[in-house]
């Protein structure tokens, strides 16, 4: 008896064990093929003799080192506005304040393209301040600064959101017991808030350190190519001064940096989570009485709104009003409102930028998007599946499917260059590439969601009378319905808005949107630049729409990040 | 020593705190005791500094302290899910208010061991407080609370979290703790025998009012109020109507459940509305064969069927199908009509 269940058991891991793997071939394959197999390629490419010589590596540290640079000063920059922002939103209440929320989080999801637009349609030479001001004289475009303000713009909703939550989820009593034992309120916050939020601090910083280390759009864009960080460096390296051994160089610096800087983050996210009694974050907020309190309250609701509406407002205001004389344009001039740029989208003009009208981009961009849904959701649920309830084998897996997270996307370009040189004629690398990039999000939207269904809500609908169909039909599939939509939307955004990877493969005549965007900001004219503003209008409104989508579907309890 | 004088606290415009007033005095341990919601946490939040009153005053030795940062108040204070910082070890956690009070590096230790020993947690000090139990947690937030020395301790349901063993010996470690040290104290709590077990003098709060006051056993004894024989559970409150005249101070009292004679110093009239306190004291009963109308009973006698008889130890608590309860040292039938003689007193 006993055997024979014991060899029952053996049977079943068996099945399981083969059943398993096959969910787990498709991924895997495509993973082998398009990151490890480019990847391989890049190292091999690396490690040779020629590469690594003198001069290409003190061009790579002196790479390295601007990088560094303006990551860390990004990144302060972005905690000097990001802590009293979470302070604000973690303590008081006050209208319009979920809307604000809201206003922070968008950028973070807005493809680099629509931000870099939207701050050459504020401050750039042809911007809403300069043709207001003719007479105020300052750089923007091609400084730091620029590069600064776009990442802090970008990801002050991190700082907000971690160290907002650790915030409001300290217990409020524990203030009243410091304050009851003799601690004034900066005794208090010195020796029990930050230390308690500084798990909090540090993972954040992390993340935004990340996240403006292999920033790539911004710099490219406002940058104005004076500034090469190790993404632009290897962009310019394979297209402008094409130097390819350099260029793996860079990337496996890239990589590894980015690697070390994950695993960091991995600890201070298990670690941030050492509470006692967590309380409900309702019990810490008020409304402001005093009048610090109101001067602190309404000093930053004014400046966090003016931020980060200006730039997005400016996009779409300057792309439907004429303020300046468009190239070759004479006598009277029609200043105001217009929809020229938006009607001169649907025109193949001679010697404009594109062979075929710029339209076609958008209609590129949908039909890649399509494909990498289709692509990323067959590839992305058998993974799911897999990870749901995963065996320790498993388990070492999941980082290898979350890896090509870890490398950028103009290194994932130049990984495809190297390897399917052959293939660039073909449009469909493009969704290819860009599947690999949605595919870690798609996961990380199905997972928790197949986890989610305990096996008791399935024993107790068929308790009540559910048959094995009814049970899949009313428990597993509502509730897959949604996370379905939600990372079908992900991987639609993430297309859409794709940049660096694009940049690299996709074939002159099919332009995306991000691609033909910057195709028309690099050209002179005010036509052009009234193109980009209309295309990147259209990009901020698809985006938009799908970030909404996406808030509606994702399960509430799916993690961020 | 602590005076608090004519506190009003009103949330979204619903009174909270209507007008309390009270003293503790040179080692007095006070117990507020009310249900919840009724404000008790607010007052203790009020005294301590974290909250503000809308009017009122709290002083300590004739000083006011309306305006004075709870951080220099020098009250300690203990809640219910104790609060410890969890990013310091038990030693940080005890030390912490020596600490903000600059004291030396070896009175802090010194004091600290005492804390610890106090509370019966020797050598926990390198201890995570996030490792300890509930108890070990609460005896720690009470050695951080006692080691500054505080000049009064306030307590705001310092035993609701933990179960009940655990509950009494906890009681009787405070009890002998707050005896020992002389420092005055408040003790918030809803649990009567947490009251009556600390207490010098308990505050019982309804309404956003103190109703009663008074030493425990006095308490007990005079509950006077409906709401206070009620939430003490001291027994059946009848209600009823003086149909009798004045007779030294004897009122007749008709109810539902019989006619009461009651001894008491209130200025009633006839046909006042009444509330009587019948306890349910350990007394005989007698069988009784047909059921008389309520007119012709014999005055201060409960009678009834039996429908529920439960054994406690060394009484019966005998429930009669009218709702009324009493306790018999004998036990009768389920389904018995007995008649029980009680002792009535009058609530206002």
């Amino acid at each position: 008896m006993e055997t024979g269940k014991q060899a029952n058991t053996k049977a079943d891991k068996r099945a399981t064990l083969s059943t398993r793997s096959l969910l787990w071939l498709l991924p895997l394959s495509f993973l082998a093929i398009s990151f490890f197999f480019p990847l391989s390629k890049i190292l091999a490419l690396t490690f040779d003799i020629n590469t690594l010589t003198t001069e290409n590596l003190q061009l790579a540290y002196r790479v390295l080192h601007f990088t560094f640079y303006q990551a860390f000063l990004s990144t302060l920059l972005t905690l000097l506005l990001g802590l009293p922002s979470a302070y604000l939103f973690a303590r008081y209440n006050f209208r319009g304040k979920s809307l604000l929320r809201a206003l922070t989080a968008v950028p973070f999801m807005l493809p680099t393209v629509v931000v870099a637009a939207g701050f050459n349609a504020l401050l750039g030479p042809r911007g809403l301040i300069h043709v207001l001001f003719p007479l105020s004289s300052f750089e923007f475009i091609g400084t730091l600064t620029a590069i600064l303000i776009a990442h802090i713009f970008y990801n002050t909703t991190i700082i907000i959101r971690v160290v907002g939550n650790a915030l409001s989820s300290l217990d409020p009593k524990m203030e009243g017991a410091a304050r009851s034992l003799g601690a004034d309120s900066i005794r208090v916050w010195w020796n029990i808030i930050l230390p308690l939020l500084r798990p909090s601090i540090f993972a954040s910083s992390l993340l935004v350190f990340l996240f403006d280390f292999t920033s790539f759009g911004v710099i490219l864009l406002l940058g104005a190519s004076k500034f090469s960080t190790l993404e632009v460096e290897i962009y310019l390296r394979l297209l402008r001064l094409p130097n390819l051994p350099l260029a793996a160089l860079l990337s496996v610096i890239q990589l590894f940096c980015t690697l070390i800087f994950s695993i960091l983050y991995a600890r201070f996210v298990s670690r941030s989570t050492t509470q006692i009694a967590p309380r409900s974050a309702k019990s810490n907020l008020h409304t402001p009485k005093t009048l610090r309190e109101k001067i602190f309250v309404s000093t930053f609701c004014l400046l966090l709104s003016a931020f980060f509406l200006l730039p997005l407002s400016s996009l779409p205001f300057r792309s439907l009003f004429r303020l300046e004389a468009d190239r070759g344009q004479r006598g009277e001039v029609q200043y105001g409102f217009t929809t020229d740029y938006y009607t001169e989208l649907f025109v193949n003009r001679r010697g404009s930028v594109f062979y075929v009208p710029p339209i076609q981009a958008a209609l590129n961009s949908l039909g890649y998007a399509s494909a990498t849904v289709v692509l990323s959701l067959l590839l992305g649920f058998p993974a799911a599946l897999a990870l749901a309830k995963p065996t320790r084998l498993e388990k070492i897996l999941d980082p290898l499917i979350m890896l090509p997270l870890g490398s950028s996307a103009v290194m994932l370009g130049l990984g495809f260059i190297i390897s399917f040189g052959a293939w660039l004629t073909s449009p469909l690398l493009v969704p290819f590439a860009h599947t690999l990039v949605a595919l870690p999000f798609v996961i990380r939207t199905l997972q928790p969601a197949l986890a989610s269904i305990p096996e008791r809500l399935r024993q107790a609908a068929s308790s009540l009378g559910a048959s094995p169909f009814q049970v899949w039909r009313t428990i597993d599939l509502p509730i897959l319905r949604r996370a379905t939509l939600a990372a079908g939307t992900f991987a639609f955004t993430i297309s859409l808005g794709e940049f660096g990877a694009t940049l690299l493969i996709s074939r002159p005549e099919y332009p995306t949107i991000p691609v033909a965007i910057e195709r028309f900001l690099s050209q002179p004219g005010g036509l052009n630049y009234g193109q980009a503003m209309a295309m990147a209008t259209i990009l901020m409104a698809l985006t938009t729409a799908s970030i909404l989508l996406i808030e509606k579907f994702r399960l509430p309890n799916a993690g961020e990040f | 020593m602590l005076e608090v004088r004519n506190i009003f606290k009103a949330y979204e415009g619903k009174p909270l705190l209507n007008d309390i007033s009270f003293n503790v005095g040179v080692g007095e341990t006070i117990c507020l005791l009310g249900a919840s919601g009724s404000g008790k946490s607010t007052l203790l939040r009020i005294i301590a500094g974290l909250e503000s009153p809308d009017s009122g005053l709290v002083s300590f030795n004739g000083r006011d302290l309306t305006n004075t940062s709870p951080h220099l108040r020098d009250f300690g204070l203990v809640f219910q899910d104790y609060a410890l910082f969890p990013h310091l070890n038990v030693y940080d956690n005890v030390s912490f208010g020596l600490k903000m009070r600059r004291v030396t590096q070896t009175e802090i230790f010194q004091r600290v061991v005492n804390s610890l020993e106090m509370v019966n947690l020797s050598g926990f000090e390198k201890r995570q407080v996030t490792d300890l139990s509930g108890g070990e947690q609460q005896r720690v937030a009470l050695a951080r609370a006692l080691a500054p020395r505080p000049r009064l301790l306030m307590f705001d349901e310092p035993l609701g979290a933990l179960d009940r063993a655990l509950r009494e010996d906890l009681l009787s470690e405070l009890r002998t703790i707050l005896h020992q040290t002389d420092i005055p104290a408040i003790y918030v709590t809803h649990d009567q025998e947490e009251a009556f077990t600390l207490a010098d003098r308990v505050l019982i709060l309804h309404n956003g009012k103190i109703i009663r006051a008074g030493a425990p056993a006095e308490v007990w004894a005079r509950p006077e109020f409906v709401f206070v024989a009620r939430f003490l559970g001291l027994g059946n409150v009848i209600e009823g109507e003086v149909s009798g005249g004045q007779k030294d101070d004897e009122w007749t009292v008709q109810s539902d459940f019989g006619v009461f004679a009651v001894r008491c110093t209130h200025k009633h009239q006839k046909g006042d509305k009444v509330h009587l306190l019948a306890r349910p004291l350990p007394a005989e009963y007698a069988r009784v064969e047909r059921s008389e109308p309520i007119g012709e009973r014999r005055r201060n006698v409960l009678q009834g069927v039996v429908s529920d008889v439960i054994f406690q130890q060394e009484r019966f608590k005998v429930t009669f199908d009218n709702g009324l309860y009493v306790y018999l040292s004998e036990a009768p039938k389920v389904g018995e009509k007995i008649s029980v003689q009680v002792k009535v007193e009058c609530l206002a």
